[in-house]
């Protein structure tokens, strides 16, 4: 009696104790990522370019469309960098300020770059995880698309586009965001089919949770350390793309610019001694290559612990 | 003189949950010819511990303390010297036969390789030797089967092949970890059966690193039971089996389920293993120990001899768990909720996972 | 049978289609006999052990049983209603009837779920109009009785041990009160020590609950222990079926007794050596079985009518599927240990 008491009590006591708060592997991952340096190093840099395209407007002297008539035409003189005349970076080659042209190029290319890596994310995570789930001739009929897609020279299309219904933002943006999710979906289509046979999966169908539903709660869940990986490094990706083709020409139009585009110019006006107007976007193309690389890495080892 | 003489070995991997103290001041010997069975659970360190032997341990992974073969030093050796120790002298077999076979060469090259490296032997002899080793593991139509690649043969027979090339060199010692853990109870009988003719026919030591009672039973002269990390006890099989002198082999021996036995409930062990990462300041077993005193949790018991070739480490008196006269009763304690959770939970990994360290990355070198 | 049966299964197939290495994605597939007409049947809380070697299809069968994989012949309930071939819509009702407990603790959990959310997992789908609070408490309840603290109810399972993780994949099978818990080699990633926990707890929630199991495991000693009645598969075949106690006293067919043979003893003076039956060869592919009896290409007392007929399974309570059923003979064992000698 006196143990049944004791027990009842204890059991009173356990089931009124305070829940202990889990840790999630997102919270592991988390601080995993926050020790690694270089993945820091490099989100700081992102941060800092982040802020740049956000906020570099209002340090701008000079709008990037206005000419300064007081360089033009000696641009290799006089349109230097200084802080006196106000162009930080200098000019261009017509006199426009490349502070404020290098601003406005960041955000395009960054704005290309994560739209392009969004767009891959949401159809490919999602067209990935329905093929490798639903399996059979389901999965063979959209995989088999997929490889006809990719099979598409795609930069032959996407310069077909542009030519076509003309160079805007919008036709990039279609063109990019049609490429980018094809080889996610393949990646995550991958992973889905190695999923799909773990326990947890089958425990789930086995109690008769919906399809949709295992896709939503319990694979896409743990798909996302492998996709929010693959995105960090699919961003340069896409801004290397679109610097391709502005580095062609067939990018952004004049007077919206991109990295691409600035280097593009300035690369053609290096023999004029005005190297800064190559210099200064490249710097920021590069860091920024540099930072969404590390901080990627830096996932990757967040989430993907099993090197400890 | 022993074959083999471990003094006070020491395993620790640095990880990022802290240092995780996987082997601690093991003392073991093992005489020419002799079968030692070392016995534990997951984490128990007894992987880490023949990793530390053969130089296998992660990266990760320190060894300290003295481990002579056959008078010469091998622990922490030059790689050059453990190369040929471990060629020649010294052989492992592992529970995934495909960790140590190279799935994309033909088993008479793999074979032949080691013969032609360590023996300079012709590529010829050595593929004639290879066929008479798997002749000698009772692989039929070894002739014909030399030729196939590892995936071919069933995971009994693969289990075979693995033994044969570890035999090549006539080791003069054998360390099998966990060998017949992935396989059925019948292969498994026949593996065993094979090792201990094996043994007889040429004559090695041989460590055999299992969690199954029942295999050291059938196969082992002398036993050592680990748990967190330290040998508990010590002793001749018989003995050991019949007296068990240490609450942990005791409980053991209880837990499992015996074919040739009725019961109805198993004595489970309440509780789980020790966190290695934070390793308990007194007996590691004394928080799943039916008879601890005070002071268990305060000091480590050392590894005392109490009868000729018998050795035990706890503080309880020999009398008491000899005649289970427990000091606690934890059924109790059972039934409610047994294993808190520690409280900076760790992951597996880090429990038994210094288990996994060493396997597949070290292998293939 | 004096009471009528929770689940009578009656030649149970499960055919796998495998595509031939190499071939043109057109041509047909070759069928793979996974389980190849299983007869069996389970009584209200009673333990069913299932024991074979890898590859004999005791885990096909346990998810043919579940509805994981499609399966053919019969499983009739206890409501008289055959579970093979219902539709999804059909199969709900009976799903929160038969629970399942895989075998890797921690692989069968989501890990990034919360053990209140696995758990809860189940109860949500069958009982969706439940509120939250009273999932809570109910999560809570069962975990307090598989023996876990309910204030860990926000924990995720990496900070479990796996004897724990187990607890959690029971706590998930029982909360919606099923009839039946199929346990898919439970306790064999478990230490010893572990194992023997699990094994208590599973006893006393079947005793308690009245809960029907069928364990499968490789381990025959774990087997001997937990069933009241105990069926033999070979390649995807019913060997022998029998209550426990006759089964393990008094095995009929060859390969039963080859299999309790080679059960390590714990006990230095059992002369395993002595006693293990060898079976010669391996395991045939189960794409191209053995004609007869599937058993009989290792069997210490195959005859030629071995290879022409199936043998049936016969007897009342203790069933075997062998043309000359028996203990195997000295001369028999002599024989079986000559070819594996040879």
């Amino acid at each position: 009696m006196v143990i049944q008491q004791d027990k009842m009590q204890s059991l009173a006591t356990r089931m009124s104790q305070d829940e202990v708060k889990g840790r999630s592997p997102w919270a592991d991952a988390r601080k995993r990522f926050l020790r690694n340096k270089a993945a820091m190093t490099g989100l700081i840099i992102l941060i800092g370019v982040a802020l740049f395209a956000l906020l570099g407007n209002q340090f701008a002297q000079w709008s990037n469309e206005d000419l300064d008539f007081t360089v033009m035409g000696q641009v290799a003189t006089m349109g230097m960098p200084s802080l006196e005349n106000g162009h930080y970076f200098g000019t261009d080659d017509l006199g426009r300020d490349l502070f404020a042209r290098t601003v406005q190029g960041t955000q395009i290319s960054l704005m290309v770059g994560i739209v392009g890596a969004a767009i891959a994310v949401i159809v490919g995570t999602l067209y990935g995880a329905t093929a490798g789930y639903v399996g059979g001739r389901t999965d063979q009929i959209m995989m088999r698309a997929v490889d006809i897609l990719m099979s598409i020279p795609y930069m032959f299309v996407l310069i077909l586009l542009l030519v076509m219904f003309g160079r805007s933002i919008a036709m990039l943006f279609l063109g990019i965001g049609l490429i980018s999710w094809l080889d996610m979906s393949r990646i995550v289509r991958g992973q889905t089919l190695s999923l799909k046979n773990r326990e947890f999966i089958e425990a789930a169908r086995a109690t008769g949770v919906p399809s949709w539903k295992i896709i939503i709660r319990h694979i896409v869940p743990n798909l996302l350390g492998l996709v929010a990986v693959y995105a960090t490094l699919l961003v340069p990706l896409m801004i290397l793309t679109e610097s391709f083709i502005s580095f062609l020409g067939l990018g952004v139009q004049e007077p919206l610019t991109s990295w691409g585009a600035l280097i593009s110019e300035g690369a053609g006006t290096m023999n004029y001694g005005t190297l800064w107007q190559l210099a200064f976007p490249l710097f920021f193309f590069v860091i920024t290559l540099f930072g969404f690389f590390f901080v990627g890495d830096g996932l990757r080892d967040a989430l993907d612990p099993k090197d400890r | 003189m022993a074959l083999l003489e471990i003094d006070d070995l020491s395993v620790r991997f640095a990880t990022n949950d802290g240092e995780v103290q996987a082997v601690n001041q093991v003392n073991l010997s093992v005489e020419a010819g002799e079968t030692l069975g070392i016995v534990g659970e997951s984490g128990s360190g007894k992987s880490q511990l023949s990793f530390a032997l053969m130089g296998l341990l992660a990266r990760n992974g320190r060894a300290s303390g003295n481990v002579r073969f056959d008078g010469q030093q091998i622990l922490n050796a030059p790689p050059k010297v453990l190369n040929r120790i471990r060629a020649e002298k010294i052989a492992m077999i592992f529970q995934d036969p495909m960790t140590s076979l190279n799935p994309y060469m033909r088993v008479s090259d793999q074979m032949a390789e080691v013969l032609t490296l360590h023996k300079g032997m012709s590529k010829k002899q050595a593929v004639t030797e290879a066929v008479r080793m798997l002749d000698a593991v009772k692989i039929p139509d070894a002739k014909g089967r030399v030729r196939l690649y590892p995936h071919e043969f069933s995971g009994g027979m693969r289990q075979r092949v693995m033994i044969a090339m570890a035999l090549l060199c006539r080791p003069q010692l054998l360390i099998a970890d966990e060998p017949t853990t992935a396989l059925d109870v019948t292969v498994q009988a026949q593996i065993m059966t094979l090792l201990a003719d094996l043994q007889r026919e040429f004559g090695m030591a041989m460590i055999l690193i299992t969690h199954d009672l029942g295999v050291v039973a059938g196969s082992c002269e002398r036993v050592a039971v680990m748990y967190g990390g330290r040998i508990r006890e010590t002793g001749p099989v018989g003995p050991l089996f019949a007296e068990p002198a240490h609450p942990y082999t005791q409980g053991l021996l209880h837990a499992i389920p015996r074919i040739n036995q009725d019961g109805d409930e198993l004595s489970a062990i309440p509780g789980s293993p020790p966190n290695m990462t934070q390793p308990p300041a007194g007996c590691a077993f004394e928080p799943r120990c039916p008879y601890r005193r005070e002071g268990c949790d305060s000091q480590r018991p050392p590894l005392e001899v109490f009868a000729p070739g018998r050795a035990r480490a706890c503080f309880a008196p020999l009398p008491d768990v000899l005649a289970r006269q427990q000091t606690v009763h934890l059924r109790d304690i059972a039934i409610g909720a047994e294993d808190p959770v520690q409280e900076e939970a760790t992951p597996m990994a880090a429990i038994a996972g210094a288990g996994m360290a060493g396997t597949p990355s070290k292998v293939d070198e | 049978m004096m009471t009528k049966p929770l689940l009578d299964v009656r030649d149970l197939r499960v055919t796998f289609q495998i595509r031939r290495e190499g071939a043109m994605p057109w041509s047909a597939p070759l069928p793979l006999h996974a389980v190849g007409g299983v007869d069996f049947t389970l009584n209200p809380g009673e333990t069913l052990g299932v024991v074979g070697e890898s590859g004999c299809g005791k885990s096909t069968l346990a998810r043919a049983l579940i509805g994981l994989v499609p399966a053919e012949g019969q499983a009739e309930w206890i409501d008289g209603r055959d579970l093979i071939g219902l539709s999804p819509r059909q199969m709900m009702k009976y799903r929160s009837d038969i629970q399942m407990v895989f075998q890797d603790p921690l692989a069968s959990l989501n890990p990034r779920m919360t053990v209140g959310q696995i758990i809860a997992e189940p109860l949500r789908t069958h009982h969706p109009g439940l509120k939250s609070a009273e999932v809570k408490d109910r999560v809570k309840a069962i975990m307090e009785k598989v023996g876990l603290l309910p204030n860990q109810i926000n924990r995720y399972p990496h900070e479990f041990s796996g004897g724990q993780c187990q607890r959690i994949g029971i706590a998930r099978a029982l909360i919606v009160e099923p009839k039946l818990i199929i346990c898919d080699e439970p306790v064999s990633a478990l230490d010893v020590s572990i194992q023997a926990q699990v094994i208590n707890l599973l006893i006393r929630l079947q005793k308690e609950l009245g809960l029907a199991l069928v364990f499968i495991a490789h381990d025959l000693s774990v087997v001997k222990h937990i069933s009241d009645r105990v069926m033999v598969l070979y390649l995807g075949k019913v060997m022998e079926i029998g209550s426990s106690a006759d089964l393990f006293a008094d095995p009929q067919h060859p390969y039963t007794q080859a299999l309790l043979s080679a059960v390590p003893v714990p006990d230095p003076a059992h002369d395993m050596a002595g006693s293990v039956v060898p079976l010669s060869g391996d395991l045939p592919s189960p794409m191209n079985p053995p004609s007869g009896c599937v058993f009989r290409t290792r069997c210490p007392r195959a005859q030629a009518a071995c290879a022409e007929q199936v043998p049936a399974l016969l007897g009342q309570d203790h069933r075997t599927a062998c043309h000359f059923p028996g203990p195997l003979t000295d001369a028999e064992i002599a024989r079986a240990r000559n070819i594996e000698a040879a």
